[in-house]
């Protein structure tokens, strides 16, 4: 394997973005954000790959005039997932490693606020029998607290807890759109919104976009001072059947957590969309009480559709970059309930 | 600095039979068909793959948003790595491309990719259609779009106006000889093409391809799993470009990212003479004139040339390069699975199982799909032997 660092990271996250819902107008910024840190102009980018979604869009081939973002003439080398940033990366990283490329910048956008998000989400349920029911992501979310509220697997302190433990810190996060902490007491005193979920249990429905660069060894070096080595990444899939799936767990992050080695992690962002989701996650992946969770404040306090995953990766690589930490974590989710997921380590040497 | 990519080949080809509107069949249903001929050729079972790749077209094409999701138990993905591509019409070369990557960079040894669109689950205009604020509605469909082109391009190679229909009549007769084609028209020859109704002008009516409902399934391999193989297709390059959508100075007929993604794929391939050297090639071929264009912008022709080699024959099964023996997109298009089919209907040319529209002694072969407004690029070459480069 070669060794590929995360070396650039840019992102955007709001309540409602007053722009066209390809995103152009957000992706160009970040990307000059990305020549900044790196010193390089798109020429010097090996590979592009791209992650939205044509429903959240609204459209088909929403990813067709992001590209033009890039400003491809001449031609690039490029793809798009209909996936979140983390498996655009994910794609990139493969690429890197097949020796074709030695750099790459990946990015992602989605408009949340164009529709409504919970509704457009059912749209994702197996078509033949669940779609016609349109049970939303907000409910299915409240149905898979409920289960492990019911069986003694996590209690509603537990649930109040991560939320204020992600509103304080995303005090400290600008790009945060939901924050202020107060007490477990006070959050718990608040009405119930899909019982059991309060408001703070859940994301918020968030715009924006995100873009991380990638580089091998050799050109990392080059542009970043402390480059944060992805030193293992590893994603899989579990069935989307709700009935059939054990809701309080998520075997697929505890495979994807399995695949890498997750001793020493100082720090890890989890893209846990629901605050009891990510006590599922610390979970499955093993994560003990000395490891600072979501330090950004996470998904709790902003979540933009499709690049909010890569932004956990974004974010666990700037605490290498600045010293903070030596190995972190990232972990992105997608699908309802925690369906899919990936989880990267990164190093400093 | 840059390493070398491992050796990878394709073992397993699957297909659907494509039609109009496959009712007997859900979508996991369709999958499935295409998955199971893929794995039986591979001689493989699920179980032993360990990641899968699904491409397809815009999810407005079956109504359901990241179906992959929904998809993921009937496919076998569940409890391994799943991805999804989607890079237009050229989604079924990037994804094809994409899980040869998994193999050529020593991560993943037995990777099955599968590509499909059911078009008739949802209305494929309508969803091409839907207005976007502050862009140029195209209101024409595919056809009325590249219409300009094909104009353009006859009128800049001074190619007579019957070649297209030539296309046409070709690929519908090698369509009769796949027994996985959607249309069977055995009466057609170039009088009828001619014949038949004009609907975007110079584009007639048998000048189009069909709405299919379809799937591929590729099994992609490492060289030591590609020893379970009697007829492995080797990849001997893969290569991907994008383009502007809009900019003025863009050349549609003949786009400099089909162009550079050419120059790249030969010269990955070992190949100097694409014309000597390309047994077979599955062009993505939508509407008839796409052959000749695509023809020049490969370097199978110089440009302005290439209608000459369709109008004597070359482009025919027994020509000199022979095009879409398999009767190509013209005879087939299920959108998402249509590029994945260019590149499986070459792997099959080269292992010698392509049955009756099998090339004779193919050893090398191009697959390549094009998507958007000809803007994205997806090509790979597979040989019989493997690659020494």
């Amino acid at each position: 394997m070669r060794d590929v660092a995360v070396v650039g990271f840019a992102q955007r996250q709001m309540k409602e973005f007053d722009g066209s819902p390809t995103c152009v107008e957000l992706l160009v910024p970040l990307f000059a954000e990305c020549y900044e840190q790196t010193g390089w102009t798109r020429k010097d980018v090996g590979f592009w790959c791209s992650g939205s979604s044509d429903y959240l869009a609204g459209r088909s081939f929403s990813f067709v005039q992001a590209v033009d973002a890039i400003g491809v003439i001449p031609p690039v080398n490029e793809s798009h997932v209909e996936m979140d940033l983390a498996w655009a990366m994910y794609e990139a990283w493969i690429k890197i490693q097949t020796g074709e490329v030695d750099t790459a910048l990946v990015y992602a956008f989605g408009k949340s606020s164009a529709g409504v998000l919970r509704r457009t989400l059912s749209l994702q349920l197996e078509p033949y029998t669940m779609t016609p029911i349109w049970p939303d992501t907000v409910s299915l979310a409240g149905l898979q607290a409920r289960v492990g509220i019911d069986q003694g697997v996590w209690d509603e302190a537990a649930m109040a807890e991560v939320a204020n433990r992600s509103l304080t810190d995303a005090e400290k996060n600008e790009h945060a759109i939901r924050s202020g902490g107060s007490s477990v007491e006070e959050l718990l005193a608040r009405p119930m919104y899909a019982d059991p979920l309060r408001k703070h249990d859940c994301a918020p429905v968030s715009d924006g976009a995100a873009a991380i660069v990638l580089a091998a060894e050799g050109k990392a070096d080059e542009v970043c001072e402390r480059p944060a080595w992805i030193s293992g990444i590893s994603h899989y899939v579990d069935s989307m059947s709700l009935g059939t799936r054990d809701l309080t767990r998520s075997p697929s992050a505890q495979r994807a957590g399995a695949a890498v080695d997750l001793n020493g992690v100082e720090v890890a962002e989890l893209h846990a969309p629901f605050s009891h989701q990510e006590l599922i996650l610390r979970t499955e992946l093993g994560l003990g009480d000395d490891v600072r969770i979501n330090p950004s404040g996470g998904a709790l306090t902003a979540n933009p559709m499709f690049s909010a995953g890569g932004i956990r990766v974004g974010e666990a690589a700037r605490r290498i970059w600045s010293g903070e930490a030596s190995k972190v974590l990232a972990h992105a989710t997608s699908g309802p309930a925690l369906q899919q997921n990936l989880v990267t380590t990164m190093e400093a040497r | 600095m840059a390493g070398r990519k491992l050796p990878a080949a394709v073992i397993g080809v699957g297909q659907t039979h494509h039609r109009a509107a496959r009712k007997d069949v859900s979508m996991p249903g369709l999958l499935r068909e295409a998955i199971d001929r893929a794995l039986e050729d591979a001689q493989m079972t699920l179980d032993e793959i360990d990641a899968i790749v699904v491409g397809k077209a815009p999810d407005l094409f079956e109504g359901v948003m990241m179906p992959e999701l929904f998809l993921a138990d009937a496919i076998g993905a569940v409890g391994k790595p799943l991805l999804r591509v989607h890079t237009a019409g050229s989604v079924g070369g990037s994804t094809a491309i994409v899980a040869s990557s998994l193999v050529q960079s020593g991560v993943h040894k037995k990777v099955l990719t599968v590509a499909y669109e059911k078009q008739s689950e949802s209305n494929a205009m309508w969803a091409l259609s839907v207005p976007i604020p502050f862009n140029m509605p195209v209101h024409a469909g595919a056809g009325g779009y590249f219409a300009p082109h094909v104009r353009s391009y006859i009128r800049r190679s001074g190619a007579p106006t019957h070649i297209g229909a030539i296309v046409a009549a070709k690929d519908r007769q090698n369509a009769l000889k796949n027994p996985y084609a959607h249309l069977k028209n055995p009466d057609t020859t170039v009088e009828s093409v001619l014949a038949s109704q004009m609907l975007w002008d110079p584009i007639r009516y048998d000048e189009t391809c069909p709405s299919s409902d379809g799937a591929c399934a590729l099994v992609i391999v490492s060289e030591d799993e590609a020893a379970r193989s009697s007829n492995p297709a080797w990849i001997h390059g893969t290569v991907m470009r994008s383009e502007a959508t809009t900019a003025a100075e863009r050349d549609q007929v003949n786009p400099q990212a089909s162009r550079d993604a050419a120059a790249a794929l030969w010269k990955q391939a070992g190949i100097t003479n694409p014309l000597e050297e390309i047994d077979e090639a599955e062009i993505y071929v939508p509407f008839s004139w796409f052959e000749p264009m695509w023809l020049e912008s490969l370097g199978f022709a110089a440009e302005g040339e290439g209608w000459k080699l369709t109008e004597a024959g070359e482009t025919a099964i027994g020509g000199k390069i022979p095009v879409n023996a398999s009767g190509g997109v013209l005879s087939s298009n299920p959108i998402g699975a249509s590029g994945m089919l260019r590149f499986g209907e070459a792997a099959l040319q080269v292992r010698g199982a392509a049955g009756e529209h099998q090339v004779d002694g193919a050893r090398k072969a191009l697959g390549h799909a094009y998507g958007g407004g000809s803007q994205f690029f997806a090509m790979w070459v597979v040989g019989a032997e493997k690659p020494s480069n």
